[in-house]
Formats: structure tokens, C-alpha cells, sequence
């Protein structure tokens, strides 16, 4: 019993962390029909930034605040300079953020060094929590708390501020966005800078328990592929759904059946996509 | 004739250039030889279907483990295995063609690469069968008993292979310039008005991806034996990505550019390779300025008619 609890808690660890990268990939998609494969990347670079800052500053909020700004702006530059002058070649814009994924994970390679890092935990957060009879890290709890109000926020910024409103306005008719005076090009390169930042919290916000190693750029897009397969493109509540789903069977697998993980999600995915190719709730 | 002019200078550059080059560059060559034919393979979808796919390595890293694994376990014989290899290759390909096929556009893109992927996970994590990161090493080049050379001599390897190439592009060539192959451009360019005409556009699609799976398991295959090893690399990602590279640094859409692409790249990387080990960092470079500053690769720089239409037919410079 308490084994199932401990890895549900753990499971849905990890989906507020994929929750986070597929909210940035399914905001930029549902605006910009652009799958960003650089989102791993972003959260490579995160937690490097990241662990760089934190051993100069040994502040755990110095850390994620320049984490997530670096890499937001990082975002920025790539969408307002390449990007930005594909804005009609969806195709062309995916093709480039994979050209970016090259450049960005080798330039990390060279920078940080090929050694596995963990950030170390935030010392407030230390320690461990005893649910009945199970002890949990506050830690974690603090994670999945973390997740849910950000999944709130952005909840209540898409469905109820004007910038939300405008982003929807532009994901839903583009054309007649822009003809009313919204500036569709400054929205896009914001969405995908707060994207980008998105990812990038992720990363720090897993980095004490996850970290960074080369190949872990292509491990988070593959599951958070993953996750928009399933919950499908452009919709907030099927990333998060999604990401619930994918988190628990990404962990249960890696618990259970070590060897079979990958094959088990995708296995899951393609069940999915045989009865819904737009996932559960993809609007495409 | 400008056509025969250009396979003439081919066949003087396969006929003399390799006897006078280094073994090192007689397998450099072969290496060229096997990419084209990958990147001819994975350019039916690209060009030809406009389906971008980001998992084609899994047909090729297929064929390479499926020789691997059955060379070393089983009877390293060529007339068994090569062909066993291939027919691999397309039973994936029926595979994923039917789940890929389901989808289009963003979400294709998403399903090639995480099928990809998870065969990749396979080949990483079952030890038993691929000895994972290891790769499988020692695999032998078989001899062919009619053949009056051996082809463990790098010389005979090169022309074995550029008889598969010949092969491959003539019959990809005879392809697309086929009834089917029109009817594949005509589904390309609207499916829905080929449905509505009465065309089975899906089967069509099918056929086209199982084809093209086909030959690039011949790729793969006629790679393992190049190499004698087989490790996750030939499944993973930066090996589909560099196939389609290869296809959009030639010129999507005709048979020839994608066989440049294929060229320019392998002899580019070995250049590289050679000063730094940032070939990846170099790779994601001329993957973004090849996107930024030539729409339709180096066969459009060199304004090719076929991409003039195109450019007229999509109203750009104009």
C-alpha cells in the first residue's frame, strides 16, 4: 500500500515538471502552429544557468530568477531573429528550432562540461514529511504544489487577462487578430519567450532531483512528445492531463520495468492516437 | 542532355577516382554512396508527400541491427540476411505507417520522431539482444559465391555498393515518374480532391511510406557491413536529422539533391571531424543557415527549373 502511495506522490513529481515544458510547447503551438523542439534544450539550460548562479551566489531564488530570465530571453532573440522571418513556413519554423537543439545542446556540452549535476535542495525545503505512515520529502510536496498553482495561474492569465485574451484571439483567427490592430508578431515573440521561461522553471524547479546530463534534452522533449500526443496540441488541460498520465507511467515503469520505459509510454500514446489522432483533447 | 552529360562525369568519377584514391577515402566514398540512398529514400516522404519525418533513422538503424544481430547469433549468410534485413525494414515501416499516417502536419513531425525513438529506447535498454551502448561489434562482410572478388577488399565494397545505389535510383527514378508517382505529387499537392476524384489516397500514402521505408533498410544493411559494428546511434535522432539535412541542403522534391545533400554532408563532416569535435554544434549551424538563406538547397541556388515553377506555382519573389 504504501509502496503505490510513495510512487503516485513521486509520479505526479514528475508530471508538474512536464507539465511546465508542455505548457510552454502546447501555448506556443496553440498560437504560433510551431512545435519548439528546443524546449528540452531550454530545460537543459536552466538548470546549467542555474547550477552556475547558485554556486557563485548560493542563493536557491537567485538561481531560478536568472534561470528562468536567461533562458526567457534566450527565447526571445531565437524567435525575433530566426524565427520571426518564417512567420507563414510552420514547417520551416520546426525545422529551425531543430537546428537550434544541435547548437544550444553542443554549446552546453562545451560550457558545462559532459558530468551529470544536481542542484543542491533549497535548505528551506530540506527534510521530510510523515503522510500516515509514510515519510515524503517536503520537497517534492513543495514541487507538486508548485505545478498546481502555476497550472492555476496560467489558467486564470489564457482564460481571463487581456494578454490572455489576445493570445486566444490570435491562436483562434490570426487574420482578423491582426486586422483589429493586435500586434500578432510582438505576442508571438512574448509567448514564446514565457514559453522558453516555462521550461526553464521546470528544470530548476527538478533540478535538485533530476539535474542535468548531455542526452537529457532529448529525454524531456520525448516525454513531454509524450504528453501532447496524448492530451494533444493547444490546450492547456490536455497538457496537464496529459502530463498526469504520462508522469505516473514514466514512473511506475522506471519502478516497476526498468527496461521497458520508453516502450511503454509510447506503446500508450500510439493506443491513443489509433482512436483519437488529435489526442484526447487536441483541437488541430 | 544535360542529364547524360552528368552521369557520364559520374561514372568517369566512380570508374577512375577510386583506384587512384587511399582505402581511407574508397570508404569515405562508400559512405557518400549509402547516405544518398537514405536520403534519396527518406526525400519520397519529404519532397515528394511534403511529410517531414524526423524518424527515418528507424528504418535504417532497423536493418543495421537486424543484420547485427543475426550475422553474429545466427549464419552470416548475405542471401539470408540482407534481404531479411530489408523486409525489416518495410514491416516497421507497415508498422508505423499506420499510426503515422493518422496523423499530419505538427503532429506527424511528433509521432516519426518519438517511433524513433522508442526503437532507439529498445536497442539502448535491451542488453540481452543489443548489448546496448556497446553496439554489436565484429560483424563480417559475407561472401557472395558467384562473385569472383571478395568484398572484404574496401575497393570491391565500394563498387557492390554503387551497383545498390544505381539500382535504387533507377528504380526510385522510374517511381516517381510513374502513374503512381504522379498520383502520390497530385495527393501532395491536394488529398482532398484526389479523395474526391475516387483515388484510395490513404493506400497510396501507405505504399509510398512502406517504399520508402525499403530502401532505407537497404541503407542501413549495406551500412552495417560497411562499418562491421552497430551501436544506438544508427536509431537515434541526430541520425534521422542529419538524413534530413541531407534531403534540404540538396533540394527536397527531386531524386539528384538529396544524393548532393548527401555528399556535401558526409565529406563535410569528415573535414570537421578532423579540427574539433563540435560536429553537432556545426551540424545545428548550417542546419539554420541552410533554412535561412536557401528555401530549396543547393539545386535551387544552382536554379534548377523544377524549383523555378515551384517558386512561380508558391508566388515567392514574385
Amino acid at each position: 500500500m504504501s509502496f503505490w502511495f510513495v510512487q503516485t506522490l513521486n509520479g505526479i513529481t514528475f508530471s508538474m515538471v512536464l507539465f511546465l515544458i508542455t505548457a510552454g510547447l502546447t501555448l506556443i503551438f496553440g498560437l504560433m502552429r510551431v512545435i519548439n523542439l528546443a524546449q528540452g534544450c531550454f530545460y537543459l539550460l536552466g538548470v546549467l544557468i542555474g547550477f552556475s548562479v547558485l554556486q557563485s551566489t548560493n542563493s536557491f531564488l537567485l538561481c531560478l530568477f536568472f534561470g528562468i530570465v536567461a533562458v526567457g530571453i534566450l527565447g526571445i532573440l531565437m524567435q525575433r531573429f530566426f524565427l520571426f522571418h518564417f512567420q507563414d513556413d510552420h514547417e520551416g519554423q520546426v525545422l529551425l528550432t531543430l537546428g537550434f537543439v544541435f547548437i544550444l545542446s553542443d554549446l552546453a556540452l562545451l560550457i558545462w562540461g559532459g558530468e551529470p549535476k544536481l542542484l543542491p535542495k533549497p535548505p528551506l525545503f530540506e527534510g521530510s514529511v510523515e503522510i500516515g505512515t509514510n515519510f515524503f520529502a517536503i520537497y517534492r510536496l513543495i514541487m507538486i504544489l508548485t505545478g498546481i498553482l502555476i497550472a492555476i495561474c496560467l489558467g486564470l492569465f489564457i482564460g481571463r487577462t487581456k494578454m490572455g485574451a489576445l493570445i486566444r484571439a490570435g491562436a483562434d483567427d490570426m487574420e482578423m487578430a491582426r486586422g483589429l490592430g493586435i500586434r500578432i508578431p510582438l505576442l508571438f515573440t512574448a509567448v514564446f519567450g514565457l514559453g522558453a521561461a516555462l521550461s526553464s522553471f521546470g528544470g530548476i524547479m527538478a533540478g535538485p532531483l533530476i539535474g542535468a546530463h548531455p542526452g537529457l534534452e532529448w529525454d524531456i522533449l520525448l516525454l513531454s512528445m509524450a504528453v501532447v500526443l496524448v492530451g494533444g496540441l493547444g490546450s492547456l488541460k490536455g497538457a496537464f492531463l496529459g502530463s498526469l498520465l504520462v508522469g505516473l507511467v514514466d514512473n511506475f515503469c522506471k519502478v516497476l520495468m526498468p527496461e521497458l520505459g520508453l516502450f511503454v509510454i509510447f506503446a500508450a500514446v500510439a493506443i491513443v492516437l489509433a482512436f483519437k489522432p488529435t489526442g484526447l483533447f487536441g483541437k488541430l | 542532355m544535360k542529364r547524360w552529360i552528368g552521369i557520364i562525369i559520374l561514372i568517369l568519377l566512380f570508374g577512375v577516382l577510386p583506384q587512384v584514391l587511399s582505402r581511407y577515402y574508397v570508404i569515405l566514398l562508400t559512405k557518400v554512396l549509402i547516405f544518398a540512398i537514405f536520403a534519396m529514400s527518406l526525400d519520397l516522404l519529404v519532397g515528394y508527400l511534403k511529410l517531414p519525418s524526423l524518424g527515418h533513422g528507424a528504418f535504417f538503424g532497423i536493418a543495421s541491427y537486424f543484420i547485427g544481430v543475426f550475422s553474429t547469433r545466427v549464419a552470416n549468410s548475405f542471401w539470408l540476411n540482407f534481404p531479411l534485413a530489408i523486409g525489416m525494414a518495410v514491416v516497421v515501416a507497415a508498422l508505423f505507417g499506420l499510426l503515422v499516417l493518422r496523423t499530419r502536419g505538427a503532429y506527424f513531425f511528433m509521432i516519426s520522431l518519438a517511433l524513433s525513438q522508442m526503437l532507439w529506447g529498445i536497442a539502448f535498454s535491451w542488453r540481452f539482444l543489443t548489448r546496448g551502448d556497446d553496439g554489436i561489434p565484429g560483424i563480417i562482410r559475407p561472401e557472395i559465391a558467384f562473385l569472383p572478388w571478395s568484398l572484404q577488399d574496401p575497393l570491391c565494397y565500394l563498387y557492390f555498393v554503387l551497383f545498390f545505389f544505381i539500382v535504387a535510383f533507377i528504380l526510385m527514378y522510374i517511381l516517381v515518374h510513374s502513374p503512381f508517382g504522379h498520383t502520390i505529387l497530385a495527393i501532395r499537392e491536394s488529398e482532398l480532391r484526389m479523395r474526391t476524384l475516387g483515388y484510395n489516397t490513404w493506400l497510396h500514402k501507405y505504399i509510398w511510406f512502406m517504399i520508402s521505408g525499403l530502401f532505407a533498410g537497404l541503407a542501413g544493411a549495406l551500412f552495417v557491413y560497411l562499418n562491421g559494428f552497430v551501436s544506438p546511434t544508427s536509431l537515434s535522432v541526430a541520425m534521422s536529422a542529419e538524413a534530413l539535412l541531407m534531403v534540404l541542403l540538396g533540394g527536397a522534391g527531386t531524386l539528384i539533391g538529396p544524393a548532393i545533400g548527401a555528399g556535401s554532408l558526409v565529406l563535410l563532416e569528415d573535414i570537421v571531424s578532423a579540427y574539433t569535435e563540435r560536429w553537432l554544434l556545426v551540424l545545428g549551424i548550417i542546419f539554420v543557415l541552410v533554412r535561412m538563406t536557401t528555401p530549396y538547397g543547393i539545386l535551387g541556388l544552382l536554379g534548377r527549373s523544377e524549383f523555378k515553377r515551384q517558386r512561380k506555382h508558391e508566388g515567392i519573389g514574385s
